[in-house]
């Protein structure tokens, strides 16, 4: 096993032994293999630096590297957008490890060399981010390698897989280039890449979302701290951050265009499709600490008098989604509340039962103005998971969640 | 009726919505659109196309209310009356302005608590000592010094909100591991330094109140500790901030000294250079104190925490030059306080707060003396929980720990480690009963010399990358203000350190000036 700071500023010699010049960077090429090194960048001083490509690398030693060909076969160097460079894009930086789910800075890279063929490959096998990597960084070229290497083994590793190496490229060309490809970002849970991209600036955020898919994108922004949010959307270009938006259940989106500047906010409800814009902009006009502020107007709806089995088409077929499915609000002929049924008590139903015979009691409601305190107290009284709200004829407009609830408290605190 | 006020539309469910097409018929007028389903069941129609329809309200009932008596179906928001609409408009007006306010305030904090911390234990000290020795003739020198403050933050500051990481972050990335280890070898050594002098502000003032020493400390310590370790950056900040506020004290002080306003305000405006050894050492010492190395990288981590974008950056400079101005009258209402009493009437051999506080209160009075004596508490412990805060951040972010009081104890071991480390060493320091203080703090004097133009130096190199900062790179007018300004630092250091070094703990004023940390 190698290590790229035992690389970075090897010597090089030719096939005939001469000496060629220092190794400045080494570029991965990740269109072609995105392990392999590709490409060695050989600085020599004055003159301009060359590149050995990685079938002209004969053997490789800490410190010490040799060519398969003479210094004539060697090409010059031209800066190329697709190479990733291991020194300058890597080393120092920070990259998200996907299967640890946190950002972290790498201190070296590991390489393996495989013999292939009469040449060696360098071929990138983990990050290292821990001890180790920071020794060696430090005392590289005043103390011996080997040396280096004894002290190492006495430290705890702490390494990535390279599999799991997320790079974080803010530019979105770069991006395409280098094949960064974000499924790795989008398989987490968008509560975890909340949190990376809170460790990040806010360049590398916006790379980030805008690398990612709209479902995804609006998932992980709900789940970023207020400031985030609003900084994130106003950036984005108001055409996608309306489909990020519309993705969104109406209640986060609400609360996301509460917070954007007035101009913004209305371009991005322009751009929205009419339905959910109009969703959204009926949950603006609610103060922020009041029910209304709180609920989403995401709600099923059935008449009181239907059955079980009715009720449980009726979801089937309109494909609602389960998240947002805690209970079933019945109303009367008058189109004005008449209970609630929890999703237990429908399961555990039988499939000719009444709605009205399921009900949740007593029959609890709250007017989209009252208070939020309120609100928690109704739900650390009855121990509820939902809670509809009411206009002031009784109709239904919206239903607050358990989860509303414990997010606005621990903004309170 | 209804069925000529409007109109049937079909249409699909929302573009956006996954792609799940599904058909929905809505009634439309002006104000209202509800789903066909509930409109027939509404006015007594049997829906029979959908057979869902009779379960189903898809809903959007908000906007409308069906009086079943009439018939009708209205909007029922202009049922509301005018004047309410009216107050909810004035309302929303309120709420505008508070919003800009809100938008202000969500800024201030990192400016304003960076500048204060630096009147801390060792410049208050050196604050008194110019008071004390030279009375007012050294006012004219915190005009320049605001001006330097504020040059030197304001870049960090810009940095913060620009690039959206800390100082030794960008060090670490643009300079490599190596020239990032020994800043934070330097951060580590020089900050451990000015911990020691900060507790020892904290056992000094408290023995102003007739509290010992191995109380105080430890309680002090502990406190701190717990401030930020049980506490998120928000409570943290607003403690801090309450503590900027505690600094009155000291204009409390200044104004019970009665001193003359009129000499004060023209020594301010008029510069008085006197070329003597000891003016010119006070001068270097009260520069040195003043623009400390390890505040830039609280600042700029303070911006970052707090997650200020570009878009604030007009709200963040603002901060800082409130922070810069208000350190700098505090600092003058040190001195005024100082020279109106101590200097007026001959004692000018005073060269510590403690002492000056002790002999304030023959010539000022008791109250004055206790209130001196609490701003200098006040200001120890705000500074001995920002410090090694600072440190703790600096060398994590270098490193690549975890760092930031947001993170919990568990996540972020070594910022806590490191941390708590630093207020156990700087406090159990006072403690030692034959502890080489006076070295220490002599050492930590000159490393802080060294330090500071190496970070102006990082600093300037960072903020003039066009790649990194964009449009936001120093304009040539500041460009030259602040190289300007590092090189006479770095003089005014130099001076101060080839002080230290040949004339060490030599009795006097240059003893003095090295004794205040």
């Amino acid at each position: 096993m190698l290590h790229a700071t035992e690389i970075i500023g090897a010597e090089t010699y030719d096939s005939l032994g001469n000496y060629v010049g220092r190794v400045k960077e080494m570029f991965v090429e990740p269109a072609d293999q995105p392990n392999r090194v590709a490409h060695l960048l050989l600085s020599r001083g004055q003159y301009r630096a060359l590149v050995a490509r990685y079938d002209q690398i004969a053997s490789v030693a800490p410190g010490r590297i040799t060519l398969t060909t003479d210094e004539s076969a060697l090409t010059l160097y031209h800066p190329n957008e697709a190479w990733l460079a291991v020194g300058k894009d890597l080393l120092d930086q920070q990259i998200i490890d996907t299967n640890g789910r946190k950002v972290v800075r790498v201190n070296d890279i590991d390489l393996s060399d495989q013999r292939t063929n009469g040449n060696t490959e360098l071929r990138i096998t983990q990050v290292d981010v821990g001890l180790p990597g920071a020794v060696r960084r430090l005392l590289q070229g005043i103390v011996p390698p080997m040396a280096i290497r004894q002290i190492q083994l006495k430290l705890p590793p702490r390494k990535i897989l390279w599999e799991f190496v997320n790079l974080v490229e803010p530019d979105p060309l770069r991006r395409v280039k280098l094949r960064l490809s974000s499924q790795k970002l989008e398989a987490l849970h968008p509560a975890d890449l909340a949190d990376i991209m809170e460790a990040l600036s806010p360049d590398e955020r916006q790379g980030i979302i805008g690398s990612l898919d709209e479902e995804t994108a609006a998932e992980t922004i709900a789940e970023l701290d207020k400031r985030l949010q609003t900084q994130v959307v106003e950036k984005l270009d108001t055409e996608r951050a309306a489909d990020i938006i519309e993705e969104m259940s109406p209640d986060a989106a609400a609360d996301i265009l509460a917070n954007l500047e007035p101009e913004t906010k209305n371009e991005v409800l322009e751009e929205m499709d009419n339905r959910e814009a109009q969703d959204v902009e009926n949950l603006l006009r609610f103060e922020q600490n009041t029910a209304g502020g709180m609920m989403t107007t995401e709600i099923v709806v059935v008449d009181e008098g239907a059955t079980r089995g009715e009720v449980v088409d009726y979801i089937r077929f309109h494909e609602l989604s389960p998240d947002q499915l805690d209970n079933v609000i019945l109303v009367n002929k008058e189109a004005a509340l008449a209970g609630t049924v929890p999703i237990a008590r429908l399961l555990l139903s039988d499939s000719d039962q009444r709605m009205s015979e399921l009900a949740f009691e007593p029959m609890l409601s709250v007017t989209p103005d009252a208070n939020d305190k309120n609100v928690f107290e109704l739900f650390d009284k009855y121990n509820l998971r939902s809670l509809t709200v009411v206009d002031g004829a009784q109709h239904p407009i919206g239903n607050i969640t358990v989860d509303d609830v414990v997010s606005r408290m621990r903004g309170k605190i | 009726m209804i069925r000529r006020a409007g109109r049937i539309i079909l249409r699909t469910g929302s573009a956006g919505s996954k792609g799940r097409g599904r058909l929905l018929f809505y009634f439309r007028r002006a104000s209202l659109t509800l789903p066909l389903n509930l409109l027939c069941r509404c006015v007594g129609f049997e829906f029979v196309e959908a057979r869902h329809a009779l379960l189903g309200i898809d809903v959007k009932m908000q906007d409308c209310s069906w009086n079943p008596v009439t018939d009708q179906l209205t909007n029922s928001e202009p049922t509301t009356a005018t004047w309410k609409s009216r107050g909810a408009n004035i309302l929303r007006r309120t709420r505008m302005t508070r919003r800009r306010l809100a938008l202000f305030l969500a800024v201030v904090g990192p400016g304003l608590i960076t500048s204060n911390v630096d009147n801390d234990a060792g410049g208050i000290s050196v604050y008194t000592t110019v008071g004390a020795h030279f009375g007012y003739t050294m006012l004219w020198s915190l005009i320049p010094m605001t001006i330097a403050l504020y040059v030197s933050e304001e870049m960090c500051a810009r940095m913060g909100v620009v690039t959206g990481k800390g100082l030794s972050d960008l060090i670490r990335e643009e300079f490599g591991f190596r020239s990032t280890f020994f800043v934070m070898l330097a951060a580590l050594a020089v900050d451990l330094g000015n911990t020691v002098a900060e507790f020892a502000g904290i056992a000094a003032s408290m023995q102003v109140f007739g509290v010992s020493k191995f109380i105080s400390v430890p309680l002090a310590g502990i406190a701190v500790w717990l401030l930020v370790v049980k506490g998120s950056y928000r409570q943290v900040e607003k403690i801090f901030l309450v503590a900027c506020g505690f600094y009155l004290a000291y204009v409390a002080s200044a104004l019970l000294a009665k001193p003359d306003w009129l000499l004060a305000a023209k020594e301010t405006v008029a510069p008085s250079l006197h070329f003597t050894t000891d003016y010119l050492l006070m001068l270097t010492a009260l520069v040195g104190t003043t623009i400390a190395p390890w505040q830039f990288f609280y600042l700029q981590a303070g911006f970052v925490e707090k997650r200020v974008g570009p878009k604030q950056y007009k709200h963040a400079r603002l901060d800082v030059l409130v922070g810069s101005i208000s350190c700098m009258m505090i600092v003058f209402f040190i001195i005024v306080c100082c020279a109106a009493t101590l200097h007026k009437n001959g004692m000018t051999d005073i060269n510590d707060a403690a002492q000056a506080a002790a002999a304030l209160v023959p010539l000022a009075g008791r109250f004055a003396a206790y209130l001196f004596a609490f701003g200098l508490l006040n200001a120890s412990l705000f500074a001995a929980s920002i410090l090694p805060l600072s440190t703790a951040h600096v060398i994590c972010e270098g490193l690549g720990f975890e760092a930031g009081i947001d993170h919990k104890l568990k996540e972020a071991p070594a910022f806590y480690g490191l941390y708590t480390g630093l207020i156990i060493a700087g406090g159990g320091f006072i403690l030692l009963p034959n502890a080489p203080l006076f070295k220490i703090l002599v050492l930590s004097q000159v490393a802080n010399g060294v330090w500071l133009p190496v970070v102006l130096i990082f600093i300037l190199l960072l903020i003039n990358r066009r790649d990194l900062m964009g449009e936001h790179t120093n304009t040539w007018a500041f460009n030259v203000v602040a190289w300007a300004m590092s090189i006479i630092m770095i003089i005014l250091t130099l001076v101060l350190v080839y002080a230290a070094i040949t004339q060490p703990a030599s009795s006097g004023l240059v003893g003095t000036l090295i004794h205040s940390p």
